[in-house]
């Protein structure tokens, strides 16, 4: 009962998401103002109902109804529940129901937080946005069907969710990276709704931005949590793949951040905005196509698409219809006049341009090497390839060092002009101390110069050092230590923002060159009893031990690691075996620190009670996703900065004076 | 800016989706011709994964062999590697690794891991020989006869109906005994 339920809230739903798509729309266009203000209500009634059918779901995750196909395929009646609650999202149909959720809740954000909006354009952007969940429950209803039951009941125990998925990292992964894939719709509905209206102007930009820095924020987090989950749990100690499921999450994350920074000078000087449009498009577009990219079955093989050309099908028409739509919409209305605002060569607008020109080429060149592949494969009949990191890496990391080299400027940039004199002095020293930190710190520490750790070093702290010049320089003028802080205080949540988001991509910058650099790892068999070392750091092996869990048996070894002939930690890898689908998982276990994670995983019994162990000793690791949680809080930050609600009440005040003259 | 321009976006993106609605609407694919095929393997000088000696074309030639492209960075590399290995331990024919734009330590590392069914692995660091074999990615395997003439050119990965319907026939035609071992 309770999943036809789930079905029928779901029905339901997609009923008023058509009324929210059409109703306040057709009020726009009639002037109609009853109309408009339906969509606060139809937004709301969506989201409860979205919300019932998501329980519903779970619901039947938890009471272990085998007679709905998803939970018989993805859940077992010995998982943990907490496991049982995440497998909602463990597999296609459920996750995608979860991605609607969000659509929802989303929706509804922007429903109740937009008071100040004129309530035409408000109806403008919720339509829009109901017209978006329209197609995306109409996807889950005609492909993609959660609720679907088999009967009779064929199923006993459930197949399990896959053993990868049962993790705390796949807990938390999903939810983020759907709420940042999902968030760049309502940046995505804002520009469509401006297109509508013809008012592309600084409040369209300002209205926009703390959503976009919202999206931003879960998407990084959401991106640095997978990276992190990798890490652990595939067992081989890589964190980034560049594969195709990566990459579709991080073209997003790619020109999400051109947007926010195109969205900047939009709102301040009035210039760029066609291009900021085309931006918030191209943002959601490529969330869209990177879901098209990993539900479609293309990345198994095109012939997986072939073997359920529906649900491909659905997507790619869905893909055509809302971005080909828009681009058209695109191509009629955005307006062709020259800005009128000046700027030149050497300013803060010119800056954001470069800023925005290197992530946009990063963002085609990743699109290429994503999609290559693909067309390759479809075109040909050919088997599947890769291009794999030797292509991405020789185009991204060159244009990211760029990317690095103008970030200290950038802030320091005035806008419309900067003098370059002035610029200079400020920068010469930062300069000055960054070569000359980058060429000691690895010396001293390592007794060698190598290229990436030298650069990294020097790039982290031109940015550091510049974002810390231009704090001082804009307090310059306050007397005594209190006076300056309350300055920097004054200066905002969204300076702040900037400044954590910016160390932040200092921090994994760092990281990552460092850790791809100095990492080291050993690959022995080890008898219990013997050693192995690594580093300053030796490995005794004690042996393995039977181990029962809920639903897996396991072998744990027991490691245990001495530095200078002092104990430091012990690790238990384990070998899993899950009961259900008859899986064997590699557990490793990690001693993480903030400057390096000591990582060991167990491979193979090799006999005689010798095992094949895999060593890792990986310095600055978790630099790579400290860097991913600092652009979190920063675009949190920003998000919530009390500027945009006091601009919000002049807005109001602005219309509420045009309407009563 | 003019009008024009903003419609340049638009057409971009109808072009990817026309390219990608042709590519996997197409039921019949078809293969590519390759530029290498009945032509002579090209000629290189590279050295061997296993101790760094050197290896010339002219040291592989004699008897048909395999010619795996492979990398540790590649995962569908790591999906066909159980059938590699099957081949080698079944059939008398020789494997040879080309390991493209790959970290020498690693890829040992990789082949301790999951066996090792090449007789030799030629180290490929800078890609050259892969741009001469004209390597799209990797995998990719090619039949070379006993006098160095490619005859087949499978792109991505080789899996038990790839050898049964495709490969193993080419070999035998240029008479490689292939019979199928007692079980």
């Amino acid at each position: 009962m309770i999943p036809e339920l789930g079905h029928f809230a779901l029905i339901l739903a997609l009923m008023l998401a058509v009324l929210l798509a059409v109703v306040p729309m057709a009020g726009v266009v009639r002037r109609d103002l009853t109309l408009q203000h339906s969509a606060g209500a139809l937004s709301a009634g969506l989201f409860v109902f979205l919300l019932l059918s998501y329980a519903c779901l779970t619901q039947a995750f938890l009471q272990d109804d085998f007679s709905v196909a998803y939970v018989a395929n993805n859940s077992n009646a010995l998982l943990p529940w907490y496991y049982k609650v995440s497998a909602v999202w463990g597999a296609h149909e459920g996750s995608f129901l979860l991605w609607t959720l969000i659509m929802g809740g989303w929706t509804l954000a922007v429903a109740l937080r937009s008071e100040a909006l004129p309530t035409a354009m408000l109806a403008r952007v919720l339509s829009v946005m109901g017209a978006l969940t329209v197609g995306f429950i109409l996807f889950l209803l005609m492909t993609s069907n959660p609720f679907e039951r088999v009967l009779p009941v064929a199923a006993v125990e459930g197949a399990d969710l896959n053993p990868q998925l049962q993790d705390f990292g796949l807990i938390v992964h999903p939810p983020m990276l759907y709420t940042g894939y999902v968030g760049f719709s309502v940046a995505f509905a804002f520009a469509i709704a401006a297109l509508l209206s013809g008012r592309l102007d600084a409040a369209w930009a300002r209205w926009s931005r703390p959503w976009t820095n919202l999206a931003w924020a879960f998407l990084s987090v959401g991106i640095a949590l997978g990276s992190w989950w990798a890490y652990y749990e595939l067992g081989w100690g890589g964190w980034w793949f560049w594969d195709a499921v990566e990459n579709a999450s991080f073209m997003p994350w790619l020109v999400g951040t051109a947007l926010i920074h195109s969205l900047a000078v939009t709102e301040k000087r009035g210039v760029f905005k066609s291009w900021t449009v085309l931006l918030a498009i191209a943002a959601f577009s490529l969330s869209l196509l990177g879901a098209f990219i990993v539900r479609s079955g293309v990345l198994t093989s095109v012939h997986a698409f072939a073997v359920d050309p529906e649900r491909g099908m659905f997507i790619l028409v869905f893909l055509l219809l809302v971005v080909g739509s828009a681009l058209a919409l695109y191509a009629l209305r955005a307006p062709v006049m020259r800005a009128e605002a000046r700027y030149e060569g050497l300013s803060r607008e010119v800056m954001l341009l470069a800023n925005n020109i290197v992530l946009v080429v990063s963002t085609a060149a990743v699109l290429l090497g994503t999609l290559y592949p693909l067309v390759y494969e479809s075109l040909t009949g050919g088997g599947k390839i890769s291009v794999g990191p030797p292509y991405f890496n020789a185009v991204f990391v060159p244009l990211m060092v760029l990317l690095l080299l103008m970030m200290a400027p950038a802030p320091l940039a005035r806008w419309k002009r900067t003098g370059a004199a002035q610029l200079m002095s400020s920068l010469s020293k930062v300069a000055l101390a960054s070569v000359a930190l980058g060429l000691a710190l690895p010396l001293v520490i390592t007794g060698a110069l190598e290229l990436w750790p030298v650069l990294s070093v020097m790039l982290g702290t031109w940015i550091t050092l510049a974002l810390l010049v231009d704090a001082l320089e804009r307090v310059r003028n306050k007397q005594g230590l209190s006076a300056k802080l309350r300055g920097l205080k004054n200066l905002g949540a969204g300076y702040g923002g900037m400044v954590l988001a910016h160390l932040g991509v200092a921090v994994t910058a760092l990281g990552i060159a460092l850790t791809t650099t100095y990492s080291t790892e050993r690959d022995v068999r080890l008898a219990p009893g013997e050693s192995v070392t690594l580093g300053p750091r030796t490995y005794l092996f004690e042996g393995v031990a039977p181990l029962e869990g809920p639903n897996y048996v396991a072998d744990q070894g027991t490691v245990r690691v001495f530095q200078n002939g002092q104990p430091i930690a012990v690790l238990h890898p384990e070998k899993r075996r899950y009961l259900a689908r008859q899986m064997v998982m590699t557990e490793a276990d990690i001693d993480p620190g903030f400057f390096r994670d000591l990582y060991v995983a167990l491979g193979e019994p090799l006999g005689e009670g010798a095992w094949a162990l895999r060593v890792h000793d990986k310095p600055f690791v978790r630099w790579v996703w400290f860097g991913g949680v600092l652009m979190m809080f920063g675009g949190l930050m920003a998000a919530f900065d009390r500027r945009y609600r006091r601009l919000k009440l002049r807005d109001q005040a602005a219309l509420a004076g045009a309407l009563a003259s | 800016m003019s009008r024009t321009s903003l419609f340049l976006p638009l057409g971009l993106f109808l072009l990817m989706a026309f390219m990608l609605w042709r590519g996997f609407a197409l039921n019949d694919p078809h293969e590519l011709p390759s530029a290498l095929l009945n032509q002579p393997l090209p000629d290189f000088q590279k050295t061997r994964l296993a101790d760094g000696a050197p290896v010339a074309r002219q040291d592989l030639l004699g008897t048909p062999f395999l010619l795996n492209v492979w990398a540790t960075w590649c995962p569908t590399c790591k999906a066909e590697h159980a059938e590699l290995n099957r081949i080698a331990a079944r059939y008398a024919v020789p494997l040879v690794g080309v390991n493209y734009k790959d970290d020498g330590p690693a890829a040992r590392a990789w082949l301790a891991r999951y066996g090792d069914p090449y007789r030799l692995s030629v180290v490929d660091e800078d890609g050259s020989l892969g741009i001469e074999l004209g390597v799209y990615g990797a995998p990719e395997t090619f039949i070379v006869d006993g006098d160095g003439i490619i005859r087949y050119k499978r792109v991505g990965a080789v899996d038990r109906r790839v050898w049964e319907e495709e490969i193993r026939p080419v070999l035998q035609n240029l008479g490689l005994p292939l019979e199928e071992p007692p079980a």
